[in-house]
């Protein structure tokens, strides 16, 4: 369905970031992208769904192919509407406008006049939403803002759904409930995802497949059973030393743990 | 009393209008960040095409006006598409330094195409006067705040329903999502500056009908800013509000306030009688207001919440 081959991304002109990216997402896959802080995750994502000229960034070499078409040079509002979205780092919600406000926003390119029925599919899987549809999204919970995010995103009617970080800065109970919605997403509306993460547990417990990523490459790919079983992954994603204890997350003050991969 | 209600419909009047065009310099500062020195011109420029539209072409006012709108519309198109768009990234001063040498382009216009001698056009609102407590006062007056009541609430109900409404306040509140969900944020700022055109150049034409088309109508335009910096930069309340509090404030000095330091005579100053407080109050009002309330009466409190 998604196809990079040796993408190459350069920020600013100079700043090379992606250095021959390949990766693929199958239809109807989840596909974690794992790695450590500045592994060019985000770029990755941003450089499918359009978003890099926005911050100064260009793909200067390899292909991007979205079923049949190229999107590397196409516009974010084109790559929209051929069915990507994505959920930027972060939550990004729009602070001063109402939840519902937020979804019609995310409604923007899709003009069948579903608007209804998709208001009701986003709030059917985030309930919490519904309550405070006509509250001020800037004041709802970080939780209830992942959420929002996330249910903007499936307003376009994405098949493929991109997330940056959807646990970022959340308590773990509510990381624990927005995966389960994601894995929802994929098994009950068929949704392809390609999900980004730190928690590499969680992300590879949902996902079919994966991939990390260091210094701008992929370094390791493989189905999500062999990745949570493989050394390297356990060490640096997984939190477990090699006699298999747990490591102590207290230590760890802030979720960005700046660990290098090898 | 006769005179207190006079004034007042004159300043709520002066105000509404003041609101209108200072409503597109919001739209254009929330949308994009622009501050636009130029708003205050955008109302000669409406003045002046209504009055080419009627009196040198002999249109009928409908047309006339529709002229003025259409011309707003491309005035903001075109100052969009090649003052502005050029300059995205660039400094904020660049662009203010841009927009502040529009006004002197329009000034510059207006001066060549028709001098700067005040015109008068052709009442087309019934001007006639009705009793209000009392006191008579000018239809046109009322008719100028009525319509742009209706104007306000048409753009609040854009701004709260309509797909491109809700698209311009997310462009507003984080470009890079608004990007993500598809919205063209290019149209977002285009459509921000025609409603800029369109909301002064309508100001400029209710403005034409209550006194003269003349040059003096760029220096009420100014008022915009006072009105905009007391309510505000990004607030639409604030724009009401500001607007009625300038107004007001505006016609009662010129009358109240004029008539008691005329009285006060220090060494023969002013043996005529002090006129123009009028121009000097709206100002200090802002600098009073400012120093107690630094983001004006309405700012908005950034949300800040991670
Ligand atoms: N707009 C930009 N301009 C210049 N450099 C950038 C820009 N965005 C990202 N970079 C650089 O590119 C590299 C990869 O950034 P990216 O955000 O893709 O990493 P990431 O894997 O998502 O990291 P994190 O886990 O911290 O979110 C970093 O070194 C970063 O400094
Ligand atoms: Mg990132």
């Amino acid at each position: 369905m998604l196809a990079l081959s040796n993408v190459e991304v350069i920020y600013d002109k100079v700043i090379l970031v992606l250095r021959g990216l390949s990766l693929e997402v199958r239809e109807g896959e989840v596909v974690a992208l794992l790695g450590a802080n500045g592994a060019g995750k985000s770029t990755t994502l941003k450089a499918i769904s359009g978003l890099l000229p926005s911050e100064d960034g260009e793909i200067t070499s390899g292909s991007i192919r979205f079923g049949e078409t190229r999107i590397e040079h196409r516009d974010a509002a084109d790559i929209v509407r051929l069915g990507i979205s994505q959920v930027l780092e972060g939550r990004r919600i729009f602070a001063h406008l109402t939840p519902d406000e937020n979804l019609r926003a995310g409604a923007y390119t899709s003009r069948n006049g579903s608007l209804k029925d998709d208001l009701a599919l986003v709030y059917d899987y985030f309930p919490r939403l519904k309550e405070r549809r006509k509250q001020t999204a800037g004041y709802l919970s970080g939780g209830e803002q992942q959420m929002l995010s996330i249910g903007r995103a499936l307003m376009a009617h994405p098949k493929l759904l991109m997330l940056d970080e959807p646990s970022l800065g959340l308590a773990p109970k509510l990381v624990t409930e927005i995966f389960e919605i994601v894995g929802r997403l994929n098994t009950e509306l068929g949704t392809t995802i390609l999900v980004v993460e730190q928690n590499a547990r969680l992300a590879l417990e949902v996902a079919h497949r994966g991939y990390v990523m260091e210094g701008g490459r992929i370094v390791l790919d493989g189905p999500a059973e062999e990745l949570e079983r493989n050394p390297d992954v356990q060490e640096f994603y997984l939190g477990l030393t090699e006699t298999g204890e747990r490591r102590s997350y207290r230590d760890v003050k802030h979720y960005k743990r700046r660990k290098r991969w090898l | 009393m006769d005179i207190f209600v006079q004034l007042t419909v004159a300043g709520l009047s002066d105000g509404a209008i003041l609101a209108l065009a200072a409503l597109g310099f919001v739209i254009v500062y929330k949308a994009s960040g622009v501050i636009n020195f130029a708003q205050g011109h955008f109302l000669l420029i409406g003045a002046y095409v209504l009055f080419a539209a009627i009196v040198d072409w002999g249109l009928h006012w409908v047309l006339g006006v529709l002229v003025a709108v259409l011309v707003a519309v491309t005035l903001g198109l075109v100052v969009e598409r090649l003052v502005l768009r050029p300059l995205v990234g660039q400094p904020v001063i660049s662009v203010i330094m841009v927009t502040i040498g529009l006004t002197y382009i329009l000034l510059g216009i207006v001066l060549l195409a028709w001098g700067s001698t005040p015109l008068a056009l052709p009442a087309f609102i019934p001007s006639d006067t009705v009793g209000i407590l009392g006191a008579e006062v000018g239809e046109n007056r009322l008719w100028a705040i009525g319509l742009v009541v209706v104007a306000l609430i048409g753009f609040g109900l854009f701004f709260q329903r309509s797909r491109q409404g809700i698209a311009m306040r997310a462009v507003a509140d984080d470009q890079q999502a608004a990007l993500a969900m598809g919205i063209s944020v290019r149209r977002v700022f285009a459509l921000a500056w025609i409603l800029a055109g369109v909301s002064a150049v309508g100001a400029g034409m209710l403005l034409a009908n209550l006194t003269s088309v003349s040059l003096d109508l760029a220096s009420f335009g100014l008022l915009v800013f006072p009105v905009v910096i007391l309510g505000g930069l990004d607030s639409v309340l604030g724009v009401v509000v500001g607007g009625a509090l300038i107004g007001l404030l505006r016609q009662y000095s010129a009358f109240y306030l004029d008539r008691e330091l005329s009285e006060i005579r220090i060494g023969g100053i002013a043996e005529n009688g002090i006129t123009g407080t009028a121009e000097l109050v709206p100002y200090v009002a802002l600098v009073l207001i400012l120093l107690v309330k630094p983001y004006g009466l309405f700012g908005q409190h950034r949300i800040e919440r991670v």
